[in-house]
């Protein structure tokens, strides 16, 4: 039972290793190496980064903000939502609130846009279904994004960090066209 | 009131046990396993509630349901084991007295209350904010005030433990160096004290803003020192379960470590580079830079993840060692079949490692890469990968310990004989499966803490694929699998200690002989593989084959990430 007793030399720093712990230690730390490589590797070559741009920003104004932008763009509503439009290029706003998002986006395939995303209120976790994109939206805090869609298809926003009792209830649309 | 020197030695593996020590680890390991059975049955709730066939709690109950599950497993079942395991380690391992056994008591207490008073707290329903309680969720001022009760009496019992090494040295109950298993206990106390300082700088002003004596607690600093909190007591899990790897290998195989210096370097990389792995918890969130993201997340070059890995050679490698040494040294794997397989000690301790690795391991260090974060982040794969390393790892490592400590705490024989050959499988199987369906699930964009995902009755309800259904109707299924065996470990336990048969205590003395130390290892490294071979092949075999998964899922993982819109 002796790595339940003291080392047999006090000095266990000293004690010598076998070639198979050696060679792991490299392997491993080869592979660690690797591991830690790739992160910077995609911020240079990937298409997938989360952006760095993030405001401090007070919810009233960004909600007022939000509505002054998103409202030049406003081609139709559904089910009450406004669906909007806007131009490649543009920035666009998402508004995450206890329990819905706002508004509904309709975008181009292929376009880049500047999505400026917040909450109002507590945390709300943006998920892009089916794509499977994942953003934590903060409530002070304005993360300006640019976001190229590449498949047509109807999304779905689901929130998916817990929010209070409507959590469940906090499912938006995205829309993006050819 | 003198101290209490009382030792009483165990006839049947000859470990001085310090009565007041003895009693405190029982009642420790006790509360454990009432938190582990409140937790159990609260996962039945939880689990059947996401199989959208069954959807068995309404919507009020689900969510508290999911907190008090999250809090009684992993802080109070976890910690209150932990003290246990630090008592252990200390006082019995060094054969030494405990430090301040009264004031030990008082820990205790403070747990005791704290955590009583949390749940109690939580099951009144207005108190529903998941264990993680980011703000400005508001919980009732009596759930932050039941967790830094539990937070302070836990300091207690880690300082208790070093004041114990303290005078095992001082009292010289033990020669040279402290055993491996102590040091990667010590290692478990050292991140523990700065997770509970973390924890002490987000909860206390967390309280004081729930009872409005502070107006405003910045959401994103909360989730950072919070997941210094969170993350960073991951690492004691890990650091006390892999010590109990290695004591559960010296207890059943009579193990020693392949080397002493690369085990303890292993335990040390831990201290050092735990750094903020709270980043884990942050790489999608706005505000907060990718260089910092990638310093933390990566520990600074994955050097924790590197002793993981070291772990995990070294702890077969000493088994496979010592088998070999007793004439199995057929083949690459004989050490291996001939293993106690129907000893739930071994059993549990060799799932546990299998599965942190393999499930646990990989999918960890995938889900803390900056950019693979993006397609995993608070879905299900989340909650699928900690089941893996904080249930089948830790948990069962815990389990495994405690089939070991029943008979000599308690010196009662372990009842059911048949169904703790069993419990291991059932327990770890099921959970594993648990763990894979969650991950399934959150692959497909699955949320987490989510009542109901088919969003029935709503505008914009969400199409899932029918994989997704599929995948929560199995995690049902593999849940119910994995209570039993949670339920069959609560039967065999508190069993034996009411009713199992009465084993002799052993005689008390004032005086244990010291642990000596071991025999010289020189000798040992030889006798194997000689000339040009490898002293462990067979665990060298199982490393690659871990590695090799790594890296297919690892590569995967990232084609898959460029299949997704352009973000930046
Ligand atoms: C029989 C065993 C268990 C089953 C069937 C089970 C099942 C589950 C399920 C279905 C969830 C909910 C996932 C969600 O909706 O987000 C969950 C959450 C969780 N479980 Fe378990 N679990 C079990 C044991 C454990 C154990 C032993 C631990 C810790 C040691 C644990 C820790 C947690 C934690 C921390 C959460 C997250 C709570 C949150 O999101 O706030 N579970 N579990
Ligand atoms: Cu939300
Ligand atoms: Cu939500």
């Amino acid at each position: 039972m002796s790595t339940l007793l003291p080392p047999s030399e006090r000095i266990w720093w000293k004690q010598p290793v076998d070639r198979v712990e050696v060679l792991w230690v490299g392997i491993a730390l080869v592979w660690c190496l690797i591991l830690t490589f790739m992160m910077p590797y995609w911020h240079v070559f990937g298409k997938q980064n989360i952006s760095n741009t993030a405001y401090h920003v007070n919810p009233k104004e960004f909600a007022a903000r939000a509505r002054a932008v998103d409202g030049k763009y406003v081609v139709r509503t559904e089910d009450g939502v406004p669906v909007v439009q806007p131009p490649p290029g543009a920035d666009v706003y998402l508004i995450a609130h206890q329990w819905a998002w706002w508004p509904i986006l309709e975008l181009e395939k292929g376009k880049s846009y500047r999505l400026h995303l917040s909450s109002l209120d507590v945390l709300h976790g943006f998920s892009l279904q089916p794509e499977n994109i994942n953003l934590e939206v903060v409530p002070g805090y304005e993360m300006v994004l640019t976001v190229t869609p590449n498949h047509v298809g109807t999304y779905s926003l689901v929130c998916n960090e817990y929010c209070g009792i409507g959590h469940q209830a906090m499912i938006g649309r995205v829309y993006v066209t050819k | 009131m003198g101290i209490d020197r009382r030792f009483r030695i165990c006839p049947d593996t000859g470990l001085a046990l310090h009565r007041p020590a003895e009693r405190l680890i029982k009642a420790n390991a006790v509360a454990a396993v009432v938190c582990l059975l409140v937790g159990g049955i609260l996962a039945i709730g939880v689990a059947l509630t996401r199989w959208p066939a069954v959807h068995l709690l309404p919507v009020t109950s689900f969510y508290t349901a999911l907190t008090a599950h999250g809090l009684d497993m992993l802080i109070f079942w976890i910690i209150f084991f932990e003290i246990a395991v630090l008592y252990f380690a200390s006082s019995t391992l060094l054969r030494c007295r405990l430090a301040t056994p009264r004031l030990a008591w008082l820990g205790f207490a403070l747990m005791v209350i704290g955590a009583v008073l949390t749940n109690l707290v939580i099951l009144q329903g207005r108190s529903s904010v998941m264990m993680t309680s980011y703000v400005p969720l508001r919980a009732e001022p009596g759930f932050y005030l039941g967790l830094i009760l539990f937070a302070v009496g836990a300091l207690i019992g880690c300082f208790i433990f070093l004041g114990t090494l303290v005078i095992a040295r001082y009292e010289k109950t033990y020669d040279g160096s402290i055993p491996l298993v102590v040091f990667g206990a010590l290692t478990a106390c050292i991140i523990a004290i700065f997770t509970i300082a973390s924890g002490a700088i987000v909860l206390i002003p967390t309280f004081l803003w729930s009872i409005g004596l502070v107006s405003h607690f910045d959401p994103l600093m909360y989730r950072v020192i919070w997941w210094g909190m969170g993350h960073s007591s991951q690492q004691i899990n890990v650091a006390t379960q892999i010590a109990i790897w290695y004591a559960i290998a010296a207890i059943v195989f009579g193990a020693r470590p392949m080397s002493e210096r690369v085990s303890r370097t292993a335990f040390l990389l831990y201290i050092l580079f735990l750094q903020l792995a709270s980043a884990h918890h942050l790489l999608v969130d706005p505000g907060i830079s990718s260089s910092w993201k990638v310093f933390n997340t990566s520990y600074f070059m994955y050097l924790a993840v590197l002793a993981s890995m070291i772990h995990g050679l070294t702890v077969p490698g000493s088994i496979e060692l010592a088998q070999r040494r007793k004439g199995l040294t057929k083949g690459l794997f004989e050490w291996l079949r001939k293993a106690p397989w129907g000893n739930p000690v071994f059993s549990s301790m060799f799932i546990s490692l299998v599965g942190f690795g393999f499930l646990g391991g990989i999918t960890g260090v995938m889900m803390g890469t900056e950019q693979l974060n993006i397609n995993v982040h608070n879905t299900l794969y989340v909650p699928g990968h900690f089941h893996a390393t904080v249930v089948v790892g830790t948990t069962l490592a815990f389990m495994g310990l405690t089939y070991f400590l029943v008979p000599v705490l308690f010196r009662r024989e372990i009842i059911f004989k048949g169904l703790a050959r069993w419990q291991p499988y059932i327990y770890g199987l099921g959970m594993s499966a648990v763990s894979l369906f969650m991950m399934g699930a959150g692959t497909l964009g699955v949320p987490r803490r989510d009542w109901d995902i088919t969003g029935a009755g709503l505008p914009f309800a969400p199409h899932w694929p029918g994989a997704a259904y599929l995948m929560l109707g199995l995690l049902g299924i593999s849940a119910i699998v994995a209570v039993l065996g949670g339920a069959a470990f609560i039967v065999i336990t508190v069993g034996s200690i009411l009713f199992g048969k009465r084993l002799e205590t052993g005689e008390t003395t004032t005086a244990p002989s010291r642990l000596e130390r071991a025999a010289p290892v020189a000798a040992a490294l030889e006798g194997y593989g000689g000339g040009g071979t490898l002293v462990t092949p067979g665990t060298f075999v199982l490393a690659l084959v871990f590695l090799l998964t790594f890296v297919v899922y690892y590569f995967i993982s990232w084609k898959y990430l460029g299949t997704v819109w352009g973000l930046h």
